[in-house]
């Protein structure tokens, strides 16, 4: 094991109600990301998708450390971080659906998911990339002094690209105001980031390199990640650079639509469903002396919150074919030509 | 107070490389939101000296040297415009786009359309194009068409030193992405330019030398080359050759191309790109499709073989199309 960080008595909020907050929106992310994938299987949503079904505690508890005016920087695997910072689920599950009250108006899909108006600056599909854009919002926010941070996820197999060492080398060099997640897996997309990667933590131990400091924490813990995300968001809006945290957790499916991720095994399968972080996060409540009753009416809202937004993407309409040639330029329109 | 009129204009004559320079701070000088990355283009000034001055007048926080990442170079530039900045960013030789296509094609072309209008992207890519230096196949790529051929970029060129100032301003202050080529050949090159704030507009070709027997499209450093080929041309044959300077690929002057064609009837397209899917292949296209009635004859272009280009001088000069290159192509079609 490397030199590392691990938090192991996490605090998370202190406010009961934050607390009902955090498991209130991890409840969300899980029943929406299962509502997804029955549509999978139903054939409503097209061309690809991923889940973050198990990953849930990481964007739900660095969401909730965030200010309202900072930025999201997600992957493809983005669903769960658009909604997380206030998305509703209508908008984007008609995305998925490619209906035309989709939140890019069917322009985008699950894989580019956007939501500019709560500061969730884009789902990016090309892996790694957008590291380099979240350095340069927190290059933004240095620039006019706002105290924005720039908050930026990726999954482990991200760490071998080359955007992820030049995002990261700017960062410190300039001392941006942005913190890079990496959303550790264990699996690139079918194969296991270890046998890719020259070092066991593939963020982590490249975090050295970068005059930075190597930080762990358990992705399937929201307060956990609570703690650390707000402790790199304090340091950023000091003033004193970026941070890198690694946040391991599992995946409770495959990569895509198309991978039933048979190449994992079944033990390894099963012990993390045994250690699924809502489940964990309620009964952490129970002990903490919540009713019940609290936490099922949580679960009951929620419920009734993907029917709705189920019903309302499933009824609309497809977008109609003059939107096709929008939104290229600035003006609104697409002409080449003058 | 009499207004100043053209011919009262004052002029003060400066290199492409200057102009560039004049450029940026005028903008810099004009808006606090405007500020400037790449390599070594703070402290030394450029590799091209095209830059020299602006960190000592606008300072460090808006002059920054950045790492030999072109990644992370328009990376930061995006993710800037798209929270408030308006970004100019230096690739130092165009053949480097290559490196961070991605961002450019992927990123920056494509996510104001995928996210339905959501961001905005106004920044500018400068970047240092064409050959004629010797450099050999990775450093002297003329690459406009590949920028041109991405729906979400727009692609500039200019030939001269006001259009270097003029058109820089138009991009900067332009809401979508620019790709701005400065043509390598021609930083030297001195010119007259006038004095004040210069604006120009994207979109616009410019008639750079009346003609009635044909008409020469060309850009960047092709234009100074058809102007050399009409003159000679004219005192050689009596052709009287149009030329027109392109300026702007996208948006692309396609009123002013088709009615310059349109009065000579005969078009030469000069391009310093390879010969496939150069610009010229898309301009012609156009017109045998919208004036097919008004040509009259085979539309004719010329380009740099469809080879990468080599370094040594003899083969450097007969692979990218010269003036007298356009004088036998021309005096061949019309004679």
């Amino acid at each position: 094991m490397t030199t590392e960080r691990t938090e192991t008595r996490a605090s998370g909020p202190a406010d009961p109600a934050r607390r009902l907050d955090l498991y209130r929106l991890q409840v969300e992310l899980r029943r929406f990301e299962k509502r997804a994938y029955d549509l999978f299987m139903r054939n409503l949503v097209k061309g690809t998708s991923h889940l973050s079904l198990g990953q849930e505690a990481i964007a739900a508890g660095v969401a909730l450390a965030m200010r309202p005016d900072d930025w999201t920087f997600a992957t493809y695997r983005g669903h769960a971080h658009t909604l997380a910072r206030g998305a509703p689920m209508t908008p984007v599950l008609a995305e998925l659906l490619g209906r035309e009250n989709g939140l890019l108006g069917g322009k985008g899909g699950s894989m580019h998911l956007t939501s500019a108006e709560h500061n969730m600056m884009g789902s990016y599909a090309i892996v790694g990339a957008h590291l380099t854009l979240a350095a340069g919002a927190a290059w933004s926010a240095q620039y006019r002094e706002s105290g924005q941070v720039a908050v930026c996820f990726f999954g482990d197999g991200a760490t071998n690209i080359g955007a992820f060492h030049e995002a990261l080398n700017l960062a410190a060099v300039w001392s941006l105001p942005v913190v890079f997640v990496c959303e550790n897996n264990l699996y690139m997309e079918y194969t296991p980031i270890g046998s890719v990667t020259a070092v066991p933590r593939p963020a982590a131990d490249r975090a050295a390199a970068y005059g930075l400091e190597p930080v762990v924490v358990d992705g399937n813990d929201a307060d956990a990640v609570y703690d650390v995300a707000s402790a790199a968001l304090d340091r950023a809006r000091r003033g004193d650079g970026p941070s890198l945290v690694e946040a391991v957790t599992y995946r409770h499916g495959g990569h895509s639509r198309a991978d039933p991720g048979t190449y994992r095994p079944d033990e390894e399968v099963e012990a993390w469903l045994a250690r699924d972080p809502v489940t964990a996060y309620r009964s952490r409540l129970l002990g903490e002396g919540v009713e019940e009753a609290e936490l099922l009416a949580v679960e009951s809202g929620v419920d009734a919150a993907v029917d709705r937004a189920t019903e309302e993407a499933i009824e609309a309409p497809p977008p109609s074919a003059e939107a096709i040639l929008t939104d290229v330029w600035a003006d609104g329109g697409s002409s080449w030509r003058n | 107070m009499a207004e100043l009129t053209r011919t009262e204009m004052t002029r003060t004559e400066m290199t492409l490389r200057d102009a560039v320079t004049r450029g940026i701070a005028q903008e810099m000088r004009r808006d606090e939101s405007v500020v400037f990355l790449g390599e070594d283009v703070a402290s030394a000034g450029g590799v091209f000296k095209a830059t020299p001055g602006l960190l000592a007048e606008f300072g460090p926080r808006r002059v920054r040297d950045t790492p030999i990442s072109e990644q992370a170079i328009v990376g930061a530039a995006a993710g800037a415009a798209m929270t408030g900045l308006r970004p100019i960013a230096e690739i130092m030789f165009s053949d480097f786009l290559a490196v961070c296509w991605d961002i450019v094609a992927n990123q920056i072309a494509k996510t104001r359309y995928m996210t339905g209008g959501q961001v905005t992207f106004p920044l500018v890519i400068r970047t240092a194009n064409g050959g004629g230096l010797r450099f050999g196949a990775q450093h002297s790529q003329s690459v406009e068409n590949w920028a041109m051929a991405v729906p979400g970029l727009k692609v500039v060129a200019p030939s001269t030193a006001a259009d270097a100032v003029g058109l820089l301003a138009a991009a900067v202050r332009d809401p979508d992405p620019v790709l701005f080529f400065e043509h390598k050949a021609l930083y030297p090159v001195r010119f007259e330019v006038p004095d004040g704030e210069l604006v120009d507009e994207l979109g616009t070709a410019k008639i750079v030398r009346e003609g009635r027997d044909c008409t020469i499209l060309a850009l960047a450093a092709m234009v100074p080359k058809a102007l050399v080929a009409a003159d000679e041309l004219a005192a050689s044959v009596g052709i009287d050759a149009m030329v027109v300077d392109v300026r702007s690929l996208v948006p692309l002057d396609t009123r002013t191309i088709c009615e310059a064609v349109a009065r000579t009837g005969m078009v030469v397209t000069v391009e310093e790109n390879p010969r496939l899917c150069g610009w010229g292949a898309e301009v012609v296209s156009l017109l045998t499709e919208e004036i097919w009635a008004d040509l009259d004859g085979p539309p004719i272009r010329i380009t740099t073989p469809h080879v990468p280009l080599p370094s040594a001088a003899e083969l450097e000069d007969a692979t990218i199309p010269s003036a007298t290159r356009i004088v036998e192509a021309v005096r061949k079609a019309l004679t």
